[in-house]
C-alpha cells in the first residue's frame, strides 16, 4: 500500500537514482508513522491486551495466588447454583433489555420522522436525555423512585387504585426494575441511530412502494428494514455487548439482591473479587463475558470486511 | 369511509396524514414524559427540605422550594474534593485521548506501514472488549507495579488518568481514522509537494479540515471519563481520592440513613457538566455517537 503511493509521487525521476531514494523514503515514512502509531499500541498493548491475556492466567491460580489450580476455579463454578443462576440472569438481562431498546428506538425514530422537519431538533434533543446523563447518576434517580416507603411511582398506583410495587424487593420485579432502567437509558441511543438510518433511505423507494398499493407494514417490512439491516445489526450486536457487561445499573439499584437474584456477570465479578478479596474466581466469572464477545467480534469483523471488500 | 362521502382520493390521503402526525405527536410527548421523568423528579427533589421529602404530600411537586441542599453541597468539604478531582481527571484525559488518537489516526489513516491495516482493526476490536473484563487483572497488575516500583498505585485519583483513556482512545482513534480518510489524498500530496512536513500536514491541514471530528472525540472522551463508575469503584477507597459518581454513590449513602434531597442534589449536579456540553453542542455530540456506527 505505502508502496503504490510512494510510487506514483515519485514517477517522473530517472531510473536508477529513483530506487534507493525511493526506498529510504518509504522506510523513514513508515518509521514515522510507527511511530506516531506508538502511544497507542503501548496503551492498548499495556492496559487491554495484556491484562485480557493476564486474566486468562489469574483465572487458573488459587485464592492467594500462590500455586496454580488449572480449570479448578471453573470446576468449583460449574458445581454452584447461584454460577447458572447468574448465567441465566445475564442472558435474561441483556438480550430482553436489547430487544426492547431496539424495539422503543425503533418506533420512536418513526415518530420523531414524522412530524415536520422543524420540530424534530427539539424532540431529538429532548428525547436523547438519558443517554447524556452519566448512568451511575440516572439509576440514583430511579433508585428514589422505586424507593420501598416514598416511591414516587407507587404513589400515583396508590392514586389510581392500584397496590404499591416492591421494585426491589422482590425477586420478579427487581429484575423488571433493573430491565427497565437499562432500556430507560438505552433506547435513547438506538433512536438517534435508527433516526439516522431512516434519514438515509431515499424516499423514492417508499413513492415507488405507495403507487404499488403497499400499505404502512409493507412499507416498513420491504423498503425500510431492508434499508436498515446493517445498521440495526451492527447496534444490536454493540448494545449486546455493552449491556452483557454492565455494572452500573445492577450495582446501585440491587447490587445483586434480593438474595443475588439480580446479579450480572459484572457486578458478581466485583463481588467476588474485589470486596470478597478472591481475585482469581472474579476473574473466572468476568471471563464468562468472552464467548459473546467473540460471536460479536466475529460478525463485526465480517462486515468490516466485507464492506471493505465494496469500496 | 363509506359511499356517502364520495371524497377524492387526495382528501383522504391528507386526513391519513394528518391523523399519522396526531399520533405521532401523542406517543412522542407519552415517551417524552418517560424519558424526563427520572431527571425532573431529580430536579423536583432537591429543591425539597428533608421534612417535604418524608412527609405524605404529592411527591411530584415541590410546595415549599428552597436551596438549601445545594448550600449543603457547596459547603460541603467531601464533595467539593469529589468534583475536582473528576474535573482534573477527565480533562487530564481529555488530553492525553486526543494526543494519542490523532497522531495515531492520521499515521493509521495516511502514512501506513507494516501492519498498520490489522492495527485499525485492532483499535476497533479493542473498543469492543469492556472493562469488566479488564478490572480485575488491572487490579492485581497494579499490586505488581507497587511492589516492583514502590509506587503506590492503589487508592490515587491519579490512577484514572492511566486506565480511563483505554475506555476513549479506542473509539476517539475511530472516529477520526473515519474524518481523516474523508479528506481528500490530493490536499495532503499537494502540501508535501510544497515542502510542508508531516506534522505541518497534520496541524495545518487534517485538523482544521477534521474540526467537527475533533470536537464530537473530545465530546466523546470528556463523558466517557466523566461518567465512569466501576474503575474509580475498584481502584479508589477513600473519600479525598474519589470521583463524582463513585463518591456520591459510596459516601452519600449511609446505611439505612438516606438524604436524599442532597442525594438527588449531588447526583443532578454531577450530570450537570455533560448535559451543558450537551446542551450547546448537540450536533457534534450526535456526529460521535453515529459516526461510529456509520462509517465503521
Amino acid at each position: 500500500m505505502a508502496n503504490g503511493v510512494a510510487a506514483e509521487a515519485a514517477a517522473p525521476l530517472p531510473a536508477t537514482r529513483r530506487r534507493s531514494t525511493r526506498r529510504r523514503f518509504v522506510r523513514r515514512k513508515s518509521w514515522i508513522a510507527f511511530l506516531m502509531a506508538l502511544p497507542l499500541i503501548a496503551l492498548i498493548g499495556a492496559l487491554v491486551v495484556y491484562p485480557a491475556f493476564y486474566s486468562l492466567y489469574l483465572a487458573m491460580l488459587n485464592k492467594g495466588m500462590e500455586h496454580f489450580v488449572g480449570l479448578g476455579n471453573f470446576s468449583f463454578l460449574f458445581r454452584r447454583d447461584l454460577f447458572w443462576m447468574v448465567v441465566k440472569q445475564s442472558v435474561i438481562f441483556a438480550v430482553s433489555a436489547v430487544i426492547f431498546k431496539a424495539l422503543i428506538g425503533f418506533v420512536v425514530a418513526h415518530f420523531v420522522h414524522n412530524i415536520p422537519a422543524k420540530g424534530q431538533r427539539k424532540w431529538r434533543g429532548m428525547l436523547l436525555v438519558p443517554w447524556v446523563i452519566p448512568p451511575a447518576m440516572s439509576t440514583l434517580a430511579w433508585f428514589w423512585l422505586f424507593d420501598p416507603s416514598y416511591s414516587a411511582f407507587n404513589w400515583v398506583l396508590s392514586r389510581i387504585g392500584l397496590h404499591g410495587v416492591p421494585w426491589l424487593g422482590d425477586p420478579l420485579w427487581a429484575r423488571f426494575s433493573v430491565i427497565l432502567v437499562n432500556v430507560w437509558y438505552g433506547a435513547p441511543f438506538f433512536l438517534i441511530m435508527y433516526l439516522a438510518a431512516l434519514k438515509s433511505v431515499p424516499e423514492q423507494l417508499y413513492e415507488a412502494a405507495a403507487i404499488d398499493g403497499a400499505n404502512w407494514w409493507q412499507k416498513i417490512w420491504y423498503v425500510t428494514l431492508p434499508m436498515m439491516r446493517n445498521i440495526i445489526a451492527i447496534t444490536v450486536l454493540f448494545s449486546l455487548i455493552v449491556t452483557f457487561a454492565n455494572f452500573d445499573i445492577v450495582r446501585i439499584l440491587t447490587n445483586g439482591g434480593p438474595i443475588d437474584q439480580t446479579h450480572v456477570f459484572a457486578t458478581w465479578a466485583f463481588q467476588l473479587g474485589i470486596e470478597g478479596g478472591d481475585l482469581p474466581l472474579g476473574a473466572c466469572v468476568s471471563l464468562f463475558m468472552f464467548p459473546i464477545l467473540g460471536v460479536a467480534a466475529y460478525f463485526i469483523l465480517r462486515d468490516i470486511n466485507r464492506r471493505g471488500n465494496e469500496a | 369511509m363509506s359511499a356517502v362521502l364520495e371524497r377524492p382520493r387526495t382528501a383522504s390521503l391528507r386526513r391519513e396524514r394528518r391523523w399519522a402526525l396526531i399520533w405521532s405527536y401523542v406517543f412522542l410527548v407519552l415517551f417524552a414524559v418517560l424519558f424526563l421523568t427520572p431527571p425532573l423528579y431529580m430536579l423536583v427533589t432537591s429543591l425539597k427540605t428533608s421534612a417535604e421529602i418524608s412527609a405524605v404530600t404529592l411527591p411530584w411537586w415541590v410546595f415549599h422550594p428552597t436551596l438549601e441542599n445545594y448550600f449543603g453541597l457547596f459547603d460541603s468539604e467531601a464533595y467539593r474534593t469529589f468534583f475536582r478531582n473528576s474535573l482534573v481527571v477527565s480533562l487530564s484525559v481529555v488530553a492525553i485521548t486526543m494526543v494519542i488518537s490523532i497522531l495515531a489516526a492520521f499515521s493509521l489513516s495516511r502514512m501506513r506501514f507494516w501492519g498498520s491495516a490489522t492495527l485499525a482493526t485492532g483499535v476497533f476490536l479493542t473498543y469492543l472488549i469492556p472493562e469488566t473484563l479488564l478490572f480485575i487483572p488491572l487490579f492485581k497488575i497494579f499490586a505488581f507495579v507497587q511492589d516492583w516500583t514502590g509506587i503506590e498505585m492503589m487508592n490515587h485519583w491519579w490512577v484514572l488518568i492511566i486506565v480511563y483513556p483505554t475506555l476513549t482512545v479506542p473509539f476517539c482513534t475511530w472516529i477520526m481514522i473515519g474524518y481523516f480518510a474523508s479528506i481528500p489524498k490530493e490536499l495532503d500530496e499537494a502540501a508535501l509537494i510544497d515542502g510542508a512536513s508531516y506534522f505541518q500536514v497534520l496541524t495545518r491541514i487534517f485538523l482544521p479540515v477534521a474540526l467537527p471530528g475533533v470536537i464530537a472525540a473530545t465530546i466523546f472522551a470528556f463523558t466517557v471519563s466523566w461518567a465512569d463508575f466501576l474503575y474509580p469503584m475498584a481502584f479508589t477507597t477513600s473519600v479525598d481520592q474519589m470521583v463524582l459518581p463513585a463518591g456520591i454513590v459510596t459516601t452519600l449513602i449511609k446505611g439505612d440513613v438516606y438524604n436524599w434531597g442532597q442525594i438527588m442534589t449531588a447526583a443532578l449536579l454531577g450530570a450537570a457538566p455533560p448535559l451543558l456540553i450537551y446542551a450547546f453542542l448537540m450536533d457534534y455530540y450526535i456526529a460521535g455517537l453515529t459516526a461510529g456506527a456509520t462509517k465503521g
